[in-house]
Protein backbone atom coordinates (compact mmCIF):
# COMPACT_ATOMS: atom_id res chain seq x y z
CA UNK A 1 0.00 0.00 0.00
CA UNK A 2 1.30 3.46 -0.86
CA UNK A 3 2.26 5.67 2.09
CA UNK A 4 1.70 8.79 -0.02
CA UNK A 5 -1.15 10.87 1.45
CA UNK A 6 -1.80 12.89 -1.70
CA UNK A 7 -2.65 11.75 -5.19
CA UNK A 8 -0.10 12.71 -7.85
CA UNK A 9 -2.21 15.51 -9.31
CA UNK A 10 -2.27 17.34 -5.98
CA UNK A 11 1.47 17.07 -5.39
CA UNK A 12 2.47 19.15 -8.40
CA UNK A 13 1.62 22.60 -6.96
CA UNK A 14 3.54 21.75 -3.79
CA UNK A 15 6.50 20.60 -5.84
CA UNK A 16 6.41 23.87 -7.75
CA UNK A 17 6.38 25.85 -4.50
CA UNK A 18 9.17 23.65 -3.16
CA UNK A 19 11.27 24.42 -6.22
CA UNK A 20 10.75 28.18 -5.79
CA UNK A 21 11.53 27.91 -2.08
CA UNK A 22 14.68 25.95 -2.83
CA UNK A 23 15.90 28.62 -5.28
CA UNK A 24 15.20 31.42 -2.78
CA UNK A 25 16.92 29.54 0.05
CA UNK A 26 19.89 28.78 -2.17
CA UNK A 27 20.15 32.46 -3.16
CA UNK A 28 19.95 33.62 0.45
CA UNK A 29 22.55 31.06 1.53
CA UNK A 30 24.93 32.15 -1.23
CA UNK A 31 24.40 35.83 -0.36
CA UNK A 32 25.04 35.10 3.31
CA UNK A 33 28.11 33.01 2.58
CA UNK A 34 29.51 35.68 0.24
CA UNK A 35 28.87 38.42 2.82
CA UNK A 36 30.68 36.46 5.54
CA UNK A 37 33.54 35.67 3.16
CA UNK A 38 33.84 39.37 2.21
CA UNK A 39 33.82 40.47 5.86
CA UNK A 40 36.40 37.90 6.88
CA UNK A 41 38.64 38.61 3.88
CA UNK A 42 38.46 42.37 4.42
CA UNK A 43 39.16 42.06 8.14
CA UNK A 44 42.30 40.03 7.38
CA UNK A 45 43.42 42.79 4.98
CA UNK A 46 43.24 45.30 7.82
CA UNK A 47 44.70 43.11 10.59
CA UNK A 48 48.30 41.91 10.55
CA UNK A 49 50.45 39.98 10.22
CA UNK A 50 50.65 40.48 6.46
CA UNK A 51 52.41 38.14 4.02
CA UNK A 52 54.41 40.76 2.14
CA UNK A 53 56.12 38.30 -0.22
CA UNK A 54 52.76 37.02 -1.41
CA UNK A 55 51.27 40.51 -1.65
CA UNK A 56 54.27 41.55 -3.77
CA UNK A 57 53.94 38.45 -5.99
CA UNK A 58 50.24 39.12 -6.52
CA UNK A 59 50.91 42.79 -7.29
CA UNK A 60 53.34 41.76 -10.00
CA UNK A 61 50.86 39.21 -11.34
CA UNK A 62 47.95 41.65 -11.43
CA UNK A 63 49.76 44.87 -12.25
CA UNK A 64 52.78 44.01 -14.36
CA UNK A 65 51.59 40.94 -16.27
CA UNK A 66 48.17 42.46 -17.04
CA UNK A 67 49.76 45.57 -18.54
CA UNK A 68 50.10 44.29 -22.14
CA UNK A 69 46.49 43.15 -22.43
CA UNK A 70 45.09 46.23 -20.68
CA UNK A 71 47.35 48.54 -22.69
CA UNK A 72 46.30 46.98 -26.00
CA UNK A 73 42.64 47.22 -25.04
CA UNK A 74 43.05 50.86 -24.04
CA UNK A 75 44.91 51.95 -27.17
CA UNK A 76 42.33 50.39 -29.48
CA UNK A 77 39.44 51.72 -27.38
CA UNK A 78 40.91 55.25 -27.69
CA UNK A 79 41.45 54.84 -31.44
CA UNK A 80 37.92 53.55 -32.09
CA UNK A 81 36.44 56.25 -29.88
CA UNK A 82 38.21 59.00 -31.85
CA UNK A 83 37.10 57.52 -35.16
CA UNK A 84 33.46 57.00 -34.09
CA UNK A 85 33.24 60.43 -32.47
CA UNK A 86 34.53 62.03 -35.65
CA UNK A 87 31.88 60.23 -37.73
CA UNK A 88 29.14 61.43 -35.38
CA UNK A 89 30.35 64.96 -34.66
CA UNK A 90 31.11 65.71 -38.32
CA UNK A 91 27.34 65.58 -38.95
CA UNK A 92 26.83 68.78 -36.94
CA UNK A 93 30.33 70.27 -37.42
CA UNK A 94 31.52 69.64 -33.87
CA UNK A 95 34.73 67.76 -34.73
CA UNK A 96 36.65 69.95 -32.29
CA UNK A 97 34.98 68.17 -29.36
CA UNK A 98 36.63 64.83 -30.19
CA UNK A 99 39.56 65.38 -27.83
CA UNK A 100 37.20 66.14 -24.93
CA UNK A 101 34.98 63.16 -25.65
CA UNK A 102 37.95 60.79 -25.89
CA UNK A 103 39.63 61.93 -22.68
CA UNK A 104 36.41 62.01 -20.62
CA UNK A 105 35.18 58.66 -21.92
CA UNK A 106 38.51 57.00 -21.32
CA UNK A 107 39.23 58.38 -17.84
CA UNK A 108 35.70 58.19 -16.45
CA UNK A 109 34.38 55.07 -18.08
CA UNK A 110 36.25 52.99 -20.62
CA UNK A 111 39.60 52.88 -18.83
CA UNK A 112 38.32 51.39 -15.55
CA UNK A 113 35.58 49.22 -17.08
CA UNK A 114 37.68 47.70 -19.87
CA UNK A 115 40.66 47.18 -17.56
CA UNK A 116 38.34 45.63 -14.97
CA UNK A 117 36.82 43.24 -17.49
CA UNK A 118 40.23 42.30 -18.91
CA UNK A 119 41.64 41.65 -15.44
CA UNK A 120 38.50 39.67 -14.53
CA UNK A 121 39.17 37.40 -17.51
CA UNK A 122 42.87 37.07 -16.83
CA UNK A 123 43.33 37.29 -13.07
CA UNK A 124 39.88 36.33 -11.74
CA UNK A 125 39.95 33.09 -13.71
CA UNK A 126 43.54 32.30 -12.71
CA UNK A 127 42.83 32.95 -9.03
CA UNK A 128 39.70 30.78 -9.03
CA UNK A 129 41.58 27.97 -10.79
CA UNK A 130 44.60 28.17 -8.47
CA UNK A 131 42.66 28.37 -5.21
CA UNK A 132 40.09 25.85 -6.47
CA UNK A 133 42.86 23.36 -7.27
CA UNK A 134 44.34 23.98 -3.82
CA UNK A 135 40.91 23.24 -2.32
CA UNK A 136 40.33 19.95 -4.15
CA UNK A 137 43.89 18.72 -3.56
CA UNK A 138 43.65 19.43 0.20
CA UNK A 139 46.32 22.15 0.05
CA UNK A 140 43.98 24.55 1.87
CA UNK A 141 43.44 21.93 4.59
CA UNK A 142 47.21 21.56 4.76
CA UNK A 143 47.57 25.32 5.32
CA UNK A 144 45.17 25.14 8.26
CA UNK A 145 47.03 22.23 9.82
CA UNK A 146 50.28 24.19 9.43
CA UNK A 147 48.77 26.91 11.68
CA UNK A 148 48.28 29.25 8.74
CA UNK A 149 44.90 30.88 8.24
CA UNK A 150 44.02 30.33 4.55
CA UNK A 151 41.96 33.53 4.46
CA UNK A 152 44.95 35.52 5.63
CA UNK A 153 47.46 33.65 3.45
CA UNK A 154 45.49 33.24 0.21
CA UNK A 155 42.63 35.74 0.15
CA UNK A 156 43.89 38.89 1.93
CA UNK A 157 47.08 39.32 -0.21
CA UNK A 158 45.04 39.00 -3.40
CA UNK A 159 42.45 41.52 -2.24
CA UNK A 160 45.17 44.00 -1.23
CA UNK A 161 46.95 43.53 -4.56
CA UNK A 162 43.71 43.93 -6.54
CA UNK A 163 42.63 47.10 -4.73
CA UNK A 164 46.06 48.75 -5.10
CA UNK A 165 47.14 47.61 -8.56
CA UNK A 166 43.96 48.18 -10.59
CA UNK A 167 44.11 52.00 -10.12
CA UNK A 168 47.75 52.00 -11.25
CA UNK A 169 46.86 49.86 -14.26
CA UNK A 170 43.94 52.12 -15.11
CA UNK A 171 46.05 55.27 -14.78
CA UNK A 172 48.46 53.82 -17.33
CA UNK A 173 45.53 52.64 -19.47
CA UNK A 174 44.09 56.18 -19.39
CA UNK A 175 47.33 57.61 -20.81
CA UNK A 176 47.57 54.88 -23.45
CA UNK A 177 43.89 55.26 -24.39
CA UNK A 178 44.16 59.02 -24.81
CA UNK A 179 47.31 58.46 -26.85
CA UNK A 180 45.35 56.06 -29.10
CA UNK A 181 42.77 58.79 -29.72
CA UNK A 182 45.57 61.26 -30.43
CA UNK A 183 47.14 58.90 -33.01
CA UNK A 184 43.91 58.57 -34.97
CA UNK A 185 42.97 62.24 -34.66
CA UNK A 186 46.37 63.58 -35.72
CA UNK A 187 47.62 61.00 -38.22
CA UNK A 188 44.38 59.85 -39.78
CA UNK A 189 41.92 62.72 -39.35
CA UNK A 190 44.53 65.48 -39.82
CA UNK A 191 43.91 67.30 -36.55
CA UNK A 192 46.51 69.80 -35.36
CA UNK A 193 48.59 68.00 -32.71
CA UNK A 194 49.07 70.91 -30.33
CA UNK A 195 45.38 71.88 -30.55
CA UNK A 196 44.36 68.31 -29.81
CA UNK A 197 46.62 68.12 -26.74
CA UNK A 198 45.44 71.55 -25.55
CA UNK A 199 41.79 70.53 -25.90
CA UNK A 200 42.49 67.29 -24.04
CA UNK A 201 44.14 68.98 -21.08
CA UNK A 202 41.85 72.00 -20.96
CA UNK A 203 38.66 70.05 -20.40
CA UNK A 204 40.09 67.35 -18.18
CA UNK A 205 39.47 67.79 -14.45
CA UNK A 206 41.15 66.01 -11.59
CA UNK A 207 37.78 64.58 -10.50
CA UNK A 208 37.44 62.81 -13.88
CA UNK A 209 40.66 60.91 -13.32
CA UNK A 210 40.09 60.33 -9.60
CA UNK A 211 36.57 58.96 -10.12
CA UNK A 212 37.99 56.48 -12.65
CA UNK A 213 40.71 55.41 -10.25
CA UNK A 214 38.22 54.92 -7.41
CA UNK A 215 36.13 52.80 -9.75
CA UNK A 216 39.25 50.83 -10.64
CA UNK A 217 39.97 50.16 -6.98
CA UNK A 218 36.43 48.88 -6.41
CA UNK A 219 36.65 46.73 -9.56
CA UNK A 220 39.99 45.34 -8.37
CA UNK A 221 38.33 44.33 -5.11
CA UNK A 222 35.39 42.71 -6.93
CA UNK A 223 37.55 40.76 -9.38
CA UNK A 224 39.86 39.35 -6.70
CA UNK A 225 36.96 38.71 -4.31
CA UNK A 226 35.06 36.70 -6.92
CA UNK A 227 38.19 34.77 -7.94
CA UNK A 228 38.97 33.91 -4.33
CA UNK A 229 35.37 33.18 -3.29
CA UNK A 230 34.58 30.81 -6.14
CA UNK A 231 37.97 29.10 -5.90
CA UNK A 232 37.76 28.75 -2.13
CA UNK A 233 34.30 27.19 -2.28
CA UNK A 234 34.89 24.94 -5.28
CA UNK A 235 33.96 21.28 -4.88
CA UNK A 236 34.12 18.12 -6.91
CA UNK A 237 37.48 17.82 -8.63
CA UNK A 238 38.40 19.14 -12.07
CA UNK A 239 34.79 19.83 -13.04
CA UNK A 240 34.26 21.86 -9.86
CA UNK A 241 37.39 23.91 -10.52
CA UNK A 242 36.23 24.57 -14.10
CA UNK A 243 32.83 25.71 -12.81
CA UNK A 244 34.49 27.95 -10.22
CA UNK A 245 36.62 29.59 -12.93
CA UNK A 246 33.61 30.31 -15.14
CA UNK A 247 31.55 31.60 -12.21
CA UNK A 248 34.40 33.85 -11.07
CA UNK A 249 34.70 35.56 -14.47
CA UNK A 250 30.95 35.84 -15.10
CA UNK A 251 30.09 37.14 -11.62
CA UNK A 252 33.02 39.59 -11.59
CA UNK A 253 32.03 40.94 -15.03
CA UNK A 254 28.39 41.42 -14.01
CA UNK A 255 29.37 43.05 -10.72
CA UNK A 256 31.77 45.41 -12.51
CA UNK A 257 28.96 46.63 -14.76
CA UNK A 258 26.51 46.94 -11.84
CA UNK A 259 28.97 48.82 -9.64
CA UNK A 260 30.01 50.99 -12.59
CA UNK A 261 26.47 52.33 -12.71
CA UNK A 262 26.21 52.70 -8.93
CA UNK A 263 29.52 54.57 -8.71
CA UNK A 264 28.74 56.78 -11.73
CA UNK A 265 25.44 57.66 -10.08
CA UNK A 266 27.26 58.43 -6.83
CA UNK A 267 29.96 60.60 -8.49
CA UNK A 268 28.13 62.45 -11.23
CA UNK A 269 24.36 62.35 -10.66
CA UNK A 270 22.89 65.76 -9.98
CA UNK B 1 47.56 7.33 31.89
CA UNK B 2 45.15 10.06 30.71
CA UNK B 3 44.32 10.25 27.02
CA UNK B 4 46.19 12.76 24.86
CA UNK B 5 43.33 12.77 22.37
CA UNK B 6 39.80 12.12 23.54
CA UNK B 7 36.92 11.87 21.09
CA UNK B 8 33.58 11.60 22.87
CA UNK B 9 30.21 10.91 21.25
CA UNK B 10 31.01 12.89 18.10
CA UNK B 11 28.25 13.22 15.50
CA UNK B 12 28.72 14.66 12.04
CA UNK B 13 26.05 14.90 9.35
CA UNK B 14 26.19 16.01 5.73
CA UNK B 15 22.61 16.94 4.93
CA UNK B 16 20.52 13.91 5.78
CA UNK B 17 23.53 11.58 5.76
CA UNK B 18 24.82 10.70 9.24
CA UNK B 19 28.50 9.98 8.69
CA UNK B 20 29.59 9.91 12.33
CA UNK B 21 26.93 8.62 14.71
CA UNK B 22 28.53 8.97 18.14
CA UNK B 23 32.16 8.01 17.69
CA UNK B 24 34.12 7.63 20.95
CA UNK B 25 37.85 6.95 21.07
CA UNK B 26 40.65 7.59 23.58
CA UNK B 27 44.25 7.79 22.37
CA UNK B 28 47.11 7.67 24.88
CA UNK B 29 50.30 9.68 24.58
CA UNK B 30 52.94 7.88 22.54
CA UNK B 31 50.50 5.31 21.20
CA UNK B 32 50.19 4.46 17.51
CA UNK B 33 46.51 4.05 16.75
CA UNK B 34 45.25 2.93 13.37
CA UNK B 35 41.64 3.63 12.48
CA UNK B 36 40.44 1.17 9.87
CA UNK B 37 37.16 0.84 8.02
CA UNK B 38 35.67 0.59 4.57
CA UNK B 39 35.44 3.43 2.08
CA UNK B 40 32.87 6.05 3.05
CA UNK B 41 32.62 4.97 6.69
CA UNK B 42 33.84 8.34 7.99
CA UNK B 43 37.54 7.75 8.68
CA UNK B 44 38.66 10.96 6.95
CA UNK B 45 35.70 12.86 8.45
CA UNK B 46 36.85 11.77 11.93
CA UNK B 47 40.35 12.99 11.13
CA UNK B 48 39.05 16.33 9.81
CA UNK B 49 36.93 16.83 12.93
CA UNK B 50 39.97 16.29 15.17
CA UNK B 51 42.04 18.65 13.00
CA UNK B 52 39.37 21.35 13.16
CA UNK B 53 38.71 21.24 9.42
CA UNK B 54 35.11 20.15 10.06
CA UNK B 55 32.89 21.04 12.99
CA UNK B 56 30.82 18.22 14.42
CA UNK B 57 27.17 18.81 15.32
CA UNK B 58 27.55 17.12 18.67
CA UNK B 59 30.22 15.71 20.96
CA UNK B 60 33.51 16.71 22.47
CA UNK B 61 37.08 16.46 21.18
CA UNK B 62 39.95 17.10 23.60
CA UNK B 63 43.64 17.36 22.85
CA UNK B 64 45.87 17.46 25.94
CA UNK B 65 42.76 18.20 28.02
CA UNK B 66 41.64 21.19 25.91
CA UNK B 67 38.23 21.02 24.25
CA UNK B 68 39.21 22.07 20.73
CA UNK B 69 35.62 22.62 19.62
CA UNK B 70 35.32 25.61 21.96
CA UNK B 71 38.57 27.26 20.91
CA UNK B 72 39.03 30.45 18.94
CA UNK B 73 40.94 30.28 15.64
CA UNK B 74 44.13 31.65 17.24
CA UNK B 75 43.96 29.16 20.14
CA UNK B 76 43.42 26.43 17.59
CA UNK B 77 46.50 27.56 15.64
CA UNK B 78 48.61 27.15 18.80
CA UNK B 79 47.37 23.56 19.19
CA UNK B 80 48.10 22.91 15.50
CA UNK B 81 51.72 23.99 16.09
CA UNK B 82 52.15 20.65 17.89
CA UNK B 83 50.41 18.59 15.23
CA UNK B 84 51.75 17.22 11.96
CA UNK B 85 49.61 15.83 9.16
CA UNK B 86 50.56 13.68 6.21
CA UNK B 87 47.77 13.96 3.65
CA UNK B 88 46.49 11.20 1.39
CA UNK B 89 47.51 13.02 -1.80
CA UNK B 90 50.55 14.66 -0.10
CA UNK B 91 48.88 18.12 -0.54
CA UNK B 92 52.18 19.81 -1.33
CA UNK B 93 52.11 23.46 -2.40
CA UNK B 94 53.11 23.48 -6.06
CA UNK B 95 53.82 27.22 -6.00
CA UNK B 96 57.02 26.66 -3.99
CA UNK B 97 60.01 24.32 -4.11
CA UNK B 98 60.26 21.13 -2.07
CA UNK B 99 62.37 22.61 0.73
CA UNK B 100 59.94 25.50 1.27
CA UNK B 101 57.11 22.97 1.48
CA UNK B 102 58.93 21.10 4.22
CA UNK B 103 59.75 24.23 6.21
CA UNK B 104 56.48 26.02 5.41
CA UNK B 105 55.04 26.03 8.93
CA UNK B 106 58.22 27.56 10.35
CA UNK B 107 58.68 30.07 7.53
CA UNK B 108 55.07 31.25 7.60
CA UNK B 109 55.34 32.02 11.31
CA UNK B 110 58.74 33.71 10.85
CA UNK B 111 60.24 31.30 13.38
CA UNK B 112 63.37 30.76 11.27
CA UNK B 113 65.41 32.65 8.71
CA UNK B 114 65.23 31.26 5.17
CA UNK B 115 68.78 29.85 5.46
CA UNK B 116 68.04 28.09 8.75
CA UNK B 117 64.70 26.83 7.38
CA UNK B 118 66.44 25.37 4.34
CA UNK B 119 68.99 23.58 6.53
CA UNK B 120 66.21 22.16 8.68
CA UNK B 121 64.27 21.08 5.58
CA UNK B 122 67.35 19.24 4.29
CA UNK B 123 67.68 17.42 7.63
CA UNK B 124 64.03 16.35 7.55
CA UNK B 125 64.28 15.29 3.91
CA UNK B 126 67.30 13.17 4.82
CA UNK B 127 65.19 11.47 7.51
CA UNK B 128 62.76 10.30 4.83
CA UNK B 129 65.56 9.24 2.50
CA UNK B 130 65.55 12.21 0.12
CA UNK B 131 68.70 14.11 -0.83
CA UNK B 132 69.63 17.72 -1.50
CA UNK B 133 69.23 17.38 -5.26
CA UNK B 134 65.43 17.36 -5.05
CA UNK B 135 65.08 20.23 -2.58
CA UNK B 136 64.90 22.98 -5.22
CA UNK B 137 62.55 21.06 -7.51
CA UNK B 138 58.84 21.74 -7.75
CA UNK B 139 56.66 19.04 -6.11
CA UNK B 140 55.13 18.42 -9.55
CA UNK B 141 58.54 17.17 -10.75
CA UNK B 142 58.50 14.32 -8.21
CA UNK B 143 56.92 10.86 -8.39
CA UNK B 144 53.91 10.24 -6.14
CA UNK B 145 56.00 8.12 -3.78
CA UNK B 146 58.52 10.95 -3.42
CA UNK B 147 55.72 13.45 -2.88
CA UNK B 148 54.42 11.28 -0.04
CA UNK B 149 57.88 11.25 1.52
CA UNK B 150 58.09 15.05 1.22
CA UNK B 151 54.63 15.19 2.83
CA UNK B 152 55.96 13.04 5.67
CA UNK B 153 59.01 15.32 6.05
CA UNK B 154 56.67 18.34 6.25
CA UNK B 155 54.49 16.59 8.84
CA UNK B 156 57.45 16.10 11.18
CA UNK B 157 59.27 19.37 10.41
CA UNK B 158 58.25 21.09 13.63
CA UNK B 159 58.85 17.97 15.79
CA UNK B 160 55.14 17.61 16.61
CA UNK B 161 53.83 15.66 19.57
CA UNK B 162 50.95 14.24 17.48
CA UNK B 163 51.16 13.10 13.85
CA UNK B 164 48.18 12.14 11.69
CA UNK B 165 48.62 9.93 8.64
CA UNK B 166 45.72 9.95 6.19
CA UNK B 167 45.87 6.82 4.00
CA UNK B 168 49.70 6.88 3.90
CA UNK B 169 50.06 3.92 1.53
CA UNK B 170 47.10 4.50 -0.80
CA UNK B 171 48.08 4.73 -4.44
CA UNK B 172 51.57 3.29 -3.90
CA UNK B 173 53.05 0.05 -5.13
CA UNK B 174 53.64 -2.59 -2.39
CA UNK B 175 57.36 -1.87 -2.15
CA UNK B 176 56.95 1.90 -1.86
CA UNK B 177 54.07 1.32 0.59
CA UNK B 178 56.43 -0.70 2.78
CA UNK B 179 59.08 2.03 2.48
CA UNK B 180 56.51 4.55 3.74
CA UNK B 181 55.50 2.22 6.58
CA UNK B 182 59.15 1.85 7.64
CA UNK B 183 59.63 5.62 7.47
CA UNK B 184 56.56 6.22 9.61
CA UNK B 185 57.88 3.76 12.20
CA UNK B 186 61.35 5.33 12.07
CA UNK B 187 60.18 8.93 12.43
CA UNK B 188 57.79 8.00 15.23
CA UNK B 189 60.64 6.32 17.09
CA UNK B 190 62.83 9.35 16.45
CA UNK B 191 60.41 12.09 17.56
CA UNK B 192 58.35 9.97 19.99
CA UNK B 193 55.05 11.35 18.75
CA UNK B 194 51.56 9.96 19.17
CA UNK B 195 50.53 8.60 15.77
CA UNK B 196 47.01 8.32 14.40
CA UNK B 197 46.72 6.61 11.06
CA UNK B 198 43.66 6.29 8.85
CA UNK B 199 43.86 3.42 6.43
CA UNK B 200 42.11 0.44 4.92
CA UNK B 201 45.41 -1.27 4.16
CA UNK B 202 45.59 -4.06 6.77
CA UNK B 203 49.21 -4.88 6.02
CA UNK B 204 50.13 -1.29 6.80
CA UNK B 205 47.87 -1.21 9.87
CA UNK B 206 49.47 -4.31 11.34
CA UNK B 207 52.94 -2.94 10.75
CA UNK B 208 52.65 0.62 12.08
CA UNK B 209 49.89 0.32 14.69
CA UNK B 210 49.91 -0.67 18.36
CA UNK B 211 46.16 -0.23 18.67
CA UNK B 212 43.49 -0.83 16.06
CA UNK B 213 40.09 0.87 16.03
CA UNK B 214 37.45 -0.41 13.62
CA UNK B 215 35.01 2.20 12.32
CA UNK B 216 31.64 0.86 11.19
CA UNK B 217 28.34 2.70 10.65
CA UNK B 218 29.72 5.92 12.13
CA UNK B 219 30.90 4.33 15.39
CA UNK B 220 33.95 2.54 16.69
CA UNK B 221 32.76 -1.06 16.64
CA UNK B 222 35.93 -2.61 18.04
CA UNK B 223 39.17 -1.38 19.53
CA UNK B 224 42.12 -3.29 20.93
CA UNK B 225 45.79 -4.16 20.54
CA UNK B 226 47.00 -5.13 17.09
CA UNK B 227 47.89 -8.62 18.39
CA UNK B 228 44.19 -9.28 19.12
CA UNK B 229 42.94 -8.39 15.67
CA UNK B 230 42.79 -11.98 14.43
CA UNK B 231 40.92 -13.18 17.53
CA UNK B 232 38.77 -10.16 18.18
CA UNK B 233 35.41 -11.91 18.25
CA UNK B 234 34.03 -9.01 16.20
CA UNK B 235 32.21 -10.14 13.08
CA UNK B 236 32.67 -6.70 11.51
CA UNK B 237 36.44 -6.67 12.04
CA UNK B 238 36.74 -10.30 11.01
CA UNK B 239 34.92 -9.64 7.73
CA UNK B 240 36.99 -6.52 7.06
CA UNK B 241 40.45 -7.99 7.69
CA UNK B 242 39.65 -11.09 5.69
CA UNK B 243 38.09 -9.11 2.87
CA UNK B 244 34.89 -11.18 2.67
CA UNK B 245 31.75 -9.95 0.92
CA UNK B 246 29.50 -11.93 3.31
CA UNK B 247 28.99 -10.39 6.73
CA UNK B 248 27.62 -7.36 8.55
CA UNK B 249 29.44 -4.82 6.34
CA UNK B 250 27.11 -4.06 3.43
CA UNK B 251 28.30 -0.61 2.41
CA UNK B 252 30.48 -1.59 -0.51
CA UNK B 253 27.88 -3.96 -1.90
CA UNK B 254 25.16 -1.32 -1.80
CA UNK B 255 27.36 1.19 -3.58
Amino acid sequence: MSTNRYPKTQIKPFQFLQAIGRVILSFLMTAGRLSLFTLEGTSHCLRGPWYFRIIYRQMIEIGFYSLPVVGLTAVFAGMVLALQSYTGFARFSAEGAIANVVVLSITRELGPVLAGLMVAGRIGAAMAAEIGTMRVTEQIDALTTLSTNPMKYLVAPRLIAGVTMLPILVFIADIIGVFGGYLVAVYKLDFNASNYIRNTLEFLEVSDVVSGLVKASVFGFLVTLMGCYHGYNSRGGAQGVGRATTNAVVSASILILCFDYILTEAFFAK
Amino acid sequence: MTAQISIQDVHKNFGSKHVLAGITLEIKKGDSVVIIGGSGTGKSVTLKCVLGLLTPEQGKIEIDGNNILRMTASQREKINDHIGVMFQGAALFDSMPVWENVAFGLLAKNKLSREAARTLALDKLALVGLGEKICDLSPTDLSFGMQKRVGLARAIASDPSIVFFDEPTTGLDPIMADVINDLILAVNDKIGATAITITHDMQSARKIGNTIAMLHQGKISWTGPVSDVDNSGSKVLDQFINGRTEGPIKMALRA
